[in-house]
């Protein structure tokens, strides 16, 4: 998978000429110039991308002393941070709030937007492109362009305001971003798949269910994945619907909490900032693949 | 939206049989059973919404009492008397122009240095990938402790090399340069879609191109480039959308660097230092849930919006990618 670039030609054969055998040497010389440079520039931009995790590091063991002088490596290193960092009062209850809102809200998003996608990929029916563009106009409107009467509708007439219902409920009526991603994906299922199972008798919605969602599996994953990420990450949510109550914090609202409220040194909450990144980089670890493949599948690649 | 279910018109004239018309029927309701979770959605989180938020804009309301109709009034205030938004709309610009050519330049260049990496690919690819994973909220904090200008490490290092340490998120001429390394910083996501692009350049032409004795310059002028054009196009207009939604880090930042944190207490009005990082989504935050001018703030909002949809619909324009289907 890498594209050569440098003219490697073959040795010329035996016997030949000293020209040509020095022609050889020249080129292997290039190549191996090429190769310097192409990983010298590849290890300082690794450094640029890798740097600011082992500075952050490094400041999360660092004592509080250590903290406020400009060492950048931990004379004496002070694991005990990220036990005080347990230990900060509501941290735990952000976690469960984050797992509530990221787990409970991917699976509603998948259940809800596998079947919309099936119907936009496979199903002819008039209408079908105004509602691909619909789908689309939806994924890309800023969140904050819906918020005041979506705010006013949760607060004042749902009373919901100080939980992560507001922000729960709507992802079981589809997700736009997710729809439009399965929708890429179910493009790429041959209809004979499906019109074998209609053969077979099998009726639209045991056709997802047994033969299109199996295939779909590595999509689902990605847009699980995504959804996950995304309520994880999640800052201006939580800051319109939860921030009137501690209670319902997540982890990306209460963390930036952390230094002042609750710790005035950087160690602390650099800790904190780990331990938030953490779960993340975790679950990226194991799913790699569909990660990347769902990535590519939302760039133009049809 | 008027969508109509069912298959296509029948042909004028000739009769359609009774069994052909309940077998039509029976896709409809097919088709409108699948959708329906999304239609519910599409209504209710969509277009409600948005009338909603229309109406808003030329009345006076605070949430407690009544809405009242006052024409113009919340749209003159946001263009004459509002003091942030000229600004903000700079800021916006100035994003735009720097962060999303930069990043898009950047994600390029990084794109093109991992499709020659022959030793250690996964690795590099893995390296460069993660930042973008990082919780907005985690990276920003990360960003204001490495660049804040007491004991940050690279006002350290910029120190030993000799070089002048800005302020950064501190200094209302440096926020945007620290939120823009940030952004690149980020750039993961670019990376792959440029990886896959690079990859799908047929190989021949660069072969051809080295026939005629093209140099590097060259072949990517004239090979690499219009190649890949769509997908430049593709990352310029996304990230032009994804600017307008610019909130968390601008927020974040300034409220660390400025050391308003109080979580409900103290209020922190965005756009620290010095307005330097006032954002349209900030505004609407701001005169929603600080001022409760709730007019004002469905003004920004439907100005967001139109901008949003003007670069969504290049986007839809352009048939290769998105708008595809299977037939």
């Amino acid at each position: 998978m890498t594209l050569s670039t440098t003219l490697t030609k073959p040795a010329a054969a035996p016997g030949s000429s000293k020209s040509a055998s020095e022609a050889a040497r020249t080129a292997r010389r290039r190549a191996a110039l090429h190769w310097v440079a192409v990983h010298s520039t590849a290890i300082a931009a690794a450094l640029f991308f890798v740097l600011p995790f082992v500075f952050v590091f490094l400041t999360s063991v660092m004592t509080d002393q250590q903290a406020l002088t400009k060492n950048l490596w931990p004379t004496t290193w002070e694991w005990g941070n990220y036990v005080k960092v347990w230990q900060t009062p509501g941290f735990l209850t952000w976690w469960r709030n984050t797992l509530l809102y990221a787990g409970l809200g991917t699976l509603l998003t998948v259940v809800s937007s596998l079947p919309v996608a099936y119907a936009l990929a496979k199903f002819r029916f008039r209408g079908r492109n105004l509602a691909l563009m619909a789908v689309i106009a939806m994924m890309m409107l800023p969140p904050q362009v819906t918020v005041i009467p979506m705010y006013l509708f949760w607060a004042k007439q749902m009373h919901l305001s100080g939980t992560l219902w507001p922000l729960i409920i709507p992802m079981a009526f589809g997700d736009a971003f997710s729809i439009f991603l399965l929708r890429q994906f179910l493009l790429t299922i041959p209809k004979e798949y499906i019109e074998a199972a209609k053969i077979d008798g099998c009726g639209d919605l045991r056709t997802l269910l047994r033969v299109v969602l199996p295939m779909a599996r590595p999509a689902i994953a990605a847009v699980a994945l995504f959804q996950f990420f995304y309520a994880w990450n999640d800052y201006f949510g939580p800051q319109i619907y939860a921030s009137e109550n501690p209670g319902a914090w997540t982890l990306s609202y209460g963390l930036e909490s952390f230094k002042g409220a609750h710790h005035t040194n950087w160690n602390l909450t650099m800790a904190a900032t780990l331990l938030v990144m953490a779960p993340v980089i975790i679950l990226f670890f194991f799913a790699q693949k569909a990660f990347i493949e769902g990535v590519t599948l939302t760039g133009v690649k049809g | 939206m008027a969508i109509a279910f069912g298959s296509r018109k029948a042909s004028a004239g000739l009769p359609v049989p009774a069994a052909l018309r309940s077998k039509r029927r029976r896709a409809a309701a097919r088709t409108l059973a699948f959708l329906s979770p999304w239609l519910i959605g599409f209504g209710f989180f969509f277009v409600y919404p948005l009338v909603s938020t229309l109406y808003f804009s030329v009345t006076h309301y605070d949430g407690f009492t009544t809405p009242t109709f006052t024409g113009l009034k919340n749209w003159s205030y946001v263009f004459n008397d509002y003091p942030f938004f000229w600004q903000g709309l700079r800021n916006t610009l100035w994003l735009v122009v720097v962060m999303v050519s930069l990043r898009v330049v950047f994600g390029l260049g990084i794109g093109m240095l991992i499709t020659k990496v022959k030793t250690g690919a996964g690795l590099f690819r893995t390296f460069f990938y993660l930042p973008y994973l990082a919780p907005p909220v985690a990276a920003t904090m990360a960003f204001a402790f490495l660049l804040n200008p007491g004991t940050g490490p690279v006002n350290q290092l910029l120190g030993d090399l000799g070089l002048p340490a800005p302020g950064w998120f501190t200094d209302p001429s440096w926020s945007k340069p620290a939120l823009t390394m940030l952004a690149m910083w980020g750039i993961g996501d670019l990376m792959v879609i440029f990886m896959a692009a690079l990859l799908d350049v047929p190989k021949e032409q660069y072969e051809a191109a080295e026939l005629d004795g093209a140099g590097p310059v060259q072949r990517f002028r004239y090979v690499t480039f219009p190649n890949i054009s769509p997908i430049v196009m593709f990352a310029v207009v996304t990230g032009v959308i994804q600017t307008m939604q610019y909130y968390t880090q601008a927020i974040v930042a300034g409220k660390v660097a400025s050391g308003v944190i109080g979580g409900s207490g103290q209020q922190f009005e965005p756009g620290y230092p010095q307005g330097s990082t006032w954002t349209l989504p900030q505004m609407v935050y701001n005169l929603g849930f600080q001022r409760f001018d709730y007019g004002s703030a469905c003004v920004i909002a439907l100005i967001l919006f139109a901008i949003s949809m003007a670069f969504t619909s290049i986007l839809l324009r352009r048939k290769s990618g998105f708008m595809a289907n299977e037939d």
